[in-house]
This record gives structure tokens, sequence and C-alpha cells, in this order.
């Protein structure tokens, strides 16, 4: 497949850099300012040094990106709330020329699932958003094998910066703000981690599955979830659940059609309980029980496998 | 529910006292004799019964069995005992409360959330590594009858708010996530 892809940053540049070992050319890369475009396939060790050294993917004109030619669309720009821009015109460019689109990025799926379905029903294109929730865990095509209709609930834990910090603060009797410089140090948080922290990015993942869960029959957005972040958690709070045997996980959980997402108390040896950067979804299936995938919700590379996985489902 | 007698479970009595000094402590040694466990002592403030006796809720943990002696005691030592054992508590459930908790009167919290939600307060820990003024945490495990958890939560959460406390509440009833 030819890949077209918007977006330079972790995500994006780990599938250029993995697109050839899937057998995959890339024929446009672009970045906030720049572009790189080529009908034959880049060359994407020369661009990807480019981008690191220069801050450049090439001196093509942006613009002329989605009109390229490609097979599949990857969306990797920012997560955007309201009107999912520039993300949602991306992707409707890419099914309004009968072209798949995959996507990294939450907005379009969290905030205009609707929009885009209906783009997708005009299309010849598909739409695939695996990496959308819990990076390189296979969550939304499980879901997809079972069928929506056979999953009753689903909770998880899908933010690793929250996770890291939680169970930190839990291990080492350390308080929020603390952990927090810590986790900034290591790079597992970033140099604003609101999102993270307030719950923001657990819910547009809950969101998503509601989406998927919902087969079209109601749409969700960020604005009909209930979500509390773990600013407040105390590290008093965290010794009382130790001392019984608990913990406190960031926990999104999606359940007849209410997202909800917030600190809750998990037994200390639960499946749910994981401890640094991991992530876990748990489906509540209707025939086969409970069934757990956890792995790296987030990442460069881990992402990009997602993506990679949905441009072989397609 | 097994049919198992030597299962504790936890039960509520009323009981009217007379209001004089001595007479709590006096209800409340058959249940220690008799190899109860007790859990819980609410008084229903400010209220009298028409005979001038004072209302008292008393939750603790035995076996059927024993609960049996235990009734039989009380009334054996001329204490009026109104209801037994007629609600059992069956679902447990355990919140973390964090907060002003002692400022905004902790044992006024938990009345509160006993008098609206007909669960019992079973344990109690409370950690204030602040001291009384500043933020603390309580961890507090209720029983409710079953099927009442996601009404006692309801209630819980309006308390809290009221108080600006902070409730963490269990994955899944009954805190078995
Ligand atoms: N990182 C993860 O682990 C992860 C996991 C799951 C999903 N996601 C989602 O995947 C997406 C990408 O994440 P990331 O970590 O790669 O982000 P990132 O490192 O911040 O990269 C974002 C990239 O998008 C480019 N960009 C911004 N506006 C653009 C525009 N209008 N047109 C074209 N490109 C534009 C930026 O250009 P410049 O380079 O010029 O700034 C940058 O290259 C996000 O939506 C994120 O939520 C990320």
């Amino acid at each position: 497949m030819r890949l077209a892809v918007i977006g330079a940053g972790a995500v994006g540049s780990a599938v250029v850099d993995l697109a050839s070992d899937h057998g995959h050319s890339v024929t446009a890369f672009v970045d906030s300012s720049s572009a790189v475009i080529d009908s034959a396939g880049i060359d994407t060790d020369e661009v990807l040094d480019r981008k690191r050294a220069d801050g450049v993917v090439g001196s093509d004109a942006p613009e002329d990106a989605l009109s390229a030619e490609y097979d599949v669309l990857v969306e990797a720009t920012p997560t955007t709330l309201g009107d999912a821009e520039p993300g949602f015109s991306h992707v409707q460019a890419a099914l309004e020329r009968d072209r798949h689109a995959v996507l990294a990025n939450k907005g379009p799926v969290a905030e205009r699932y609707a929009d885009v379905r209906a783009l997708e029903r005009e299309s010849e294109g598909s739409v695939l958003f695996e990496a959308t929730v819990g990076g390189a865990m296979p969550i939304l095509s499980t879901i997809d094998d079972f069928d929506p209709s056979h999953i009753t609930a689903v909770r998880g834990v899908l933010n690793g910066t929250a996770n890291f910090i939680l169970s930190r603060m839990a291990t080492e009797g350390l308080d929020y703000e603390h952990v927090l410089a810590e986790a900034q140090d290591l790079g597992v948080a970033e140099a604003d981690p609101t999102f993270d922290v307030d719950g923001t990015d657990a819910a547009l993942k809950g969101v998503i599955i509601a989406n998927v869960l919902s087969d079209n029959e109601t749409e969700y957005t960020l604005d009909d979830a209930e979500v509390e972040g773990i600013q407040e958690i105390s590290g008093s709070a965290l010794e009382l659940a130790r001392a019984d045997g608990r913990t406190v996980r960031l926990i999104a959980e999606v359940v007849e059609g209410s997202v909800r997402v917030g600190p809750r108390l998990v037994p200390d040896n639960a499946p749910l309980a994981v401890s640094g950067t991991r992530n876990i979804a748990q489906l509540e299936t209707e025939h086969a029980g409970q069934l757990n995938i956890s792995g790296r919700g987030a990442g460069g590379p881990e992402t990009a496998s997602a993506v990679l996985a949905d441009i072989g489902r397609l | 529910m097994s049919d198992s007698t030597d299962e504790v479970r936890s039960y509520t009595v009323r009981l009217e006292l007379v209001d004089e000094p001595g007479e709590l402590l006096r209800a409340l040694e058959p249940i220690a004799t008799n190899g109860g466990n007790l859990l819980s002592i609410f008084h229903e403030r400010g209220n009298v019964t028409p005979r001038g006796h004072i209302p008292v809720e008393v939750d603790l943990e035995a076996t059927p069995e024993r609960f049996d002696g235990i009734v039989d005691a009380l009334r054996d030592a001329g204490i009026n005992v109104i209801q037994a054992g007629a609600e059992q508590y069956s679902e447990a459930l355990t919140i973390i409360l964090t907060g002003h908790l002692v400022n905004t009167d902790l044992s006024d919290t938990l009345s509160r959330i006993h008098e609206s939600t007909d669960a019992t307060v079973t344990d109690l820990s409370l950690s204030a590594p602040g001291g009384t003024d500043d933020a603390s945490s309580a961890r507090i495990r209720l029983a409710t009858e079953e099927g009442a958890v996601d009404e006692a939560m309801r209630s819980i959460r309006t308390v809290a708010d009221e108080k600006g406390l902070h409730v963490i509440e269990p994955l899944a009833a009954g805190g078995d996530a």
C-alpha cells in the first residue's frame, strides 16, 4: 500500500520508519510546516534524518500532500477537542477521494464519530482507528471480533502517565507533586500533563469505545463522559487503601451507555491494578466471561504497530 | 447464602434504653459475653420514644446461633429489644473519603451516611498525617442490604458533595474488581 502520513511526531515518524518492514511505501509525509511528496516512494531514512536534524521533512508544499497519490492516509497530528481539526479535514479529504483513513489521532472518532462514519458510508474507503485506544493493545479489533453486541462492559486503565503516578505514589509513599515531577524528568509525563492527569485522555478513549459499542445508534463525545482526575489523590488515601489490600487506579468504565473516568478502589491483586505505565482493558463478554488485554498503551513504535496492523486489515 | 450456622453475619438490633447512667453499658455487656462482635452504636439523637426511652441502634457481628443467644440475654437482662436482625446486611462496600474530614465533623458525616443510606459503618480508619486541620483521609467499610449498594453510593456522594469532601469509590459493587 502507498501511505500518506500526516504528522511527523513520535507516531508519524515511527509509521514511516516501520512502513517498508510491512511492505508499504510512503508517498507523502507532512508535518506542521513542510512536506515531502514522491509517488515512487520517499527515501524514508533520509527524510527521518532531515526531520531530526532540521525539523522539516522536505521542501514540498504541505497543502499538496492531501491530493498526492496514496491508498491510505495515516492521521497522526495532535488530538484536538471540539471540531477535531485539522485531523477531521484530513480524514474527510481521504474518504472523499475514496481512500482509506487510519487514525492515531483520537479527536475525529471521539468528538465527531457520526460525521466520520457518514463520510465513510459515502466512500469506497474505510476508517480504522485501533491506535487511538491503548497503543499497541488490540482492544478495538477484539471488540470487533466478538462483535460489539456481545460486549456488555469495558473497564480499563487507559492512561500510562496517570497509572505510573498512582502506582509510584502507592509503592513509594510519595505525594502527587513529587511523583509528577519525577515522571516529567523520566519523560513518562509531558511538560503539560493536564489531559493525562485530569482524566481527559482516558475519557476520550472511553468515548471511542462507547462509540464502537453503540454501533452507530448513539453518538458519544467527551461531553457525555463523567470525568475526574487524579490530582486530588493524597498519599494518605493510597496508604489507607494499601493497608486494606487495595489500591487506587484511574479507571475508564464504559457500561450501559455511560462513560465514566475516575480514581477507583481496586483490590491490590486485581488484574486492573497494573503498575507503571502499563495499560489494561477488561472486556465483559456475553458468552465468554471476562477477557483481559494488557500491554503498552503508548509510545511511538507501539502506536505505529497498531496503525500498521490496521493497514494490514484493510 | 450458605446454610452453615458457624458463618459470621452482621446484624442490627434496635433497643430502647432508660435514660439513666450506665444503661448503655449494661445493654452492651450481654453482646460481648455471648460472643458477639460490636461494630457500631448509633443513638438516634434527640429522639425519645413516647415512653421516654432512648432508641439505640447497635450493629454487631455474630454467628446466627450466638446471635439468638445475644437477643435472649438482652431480654433476660430486662432490656427492651424492639427489633432484632430483621435487616441482614449482606453487601460490603469500601470507600475512601478525603478532604477536611475533621473540620467538617467526621462523626456527623458518618451519622448522615448511616441515616440516609440504611448502610452501617462497620470499620473506619483515619489517616491525618498533617494534623486535624489539614486534609486527611478515611477508609470506611459499610455494610448494606443486598442490592442497596448503588443507592448507598448515591447518598454518600451527596453528603460528600455538601461537605466538599472527595470520595474514591470502589470499582464494582462489593469492591471485587
Ligand atoms: N504518542 C503516543 O504514544 C500516542 C498513542 C496513541 C495515540 N496518539 C495520538 O497520535 C497523534 C500523534 O501523536 P504524537 O505523539 O506523534 O504527537 P507529536 O509528537 O506531538 O507529533 C504531532 C505531529 O503533528 C504535526 N502537525 C501538527 N499540526 C499539523 C498540521 N496541521 N498538519 C500536519 N502536521 C501537523 C506536528 O508537526 P511539527 O513536527 O512540525 O511540530 C508533529 O509532527 C496524536 O493525536 C496523539 O494523541 C499518540
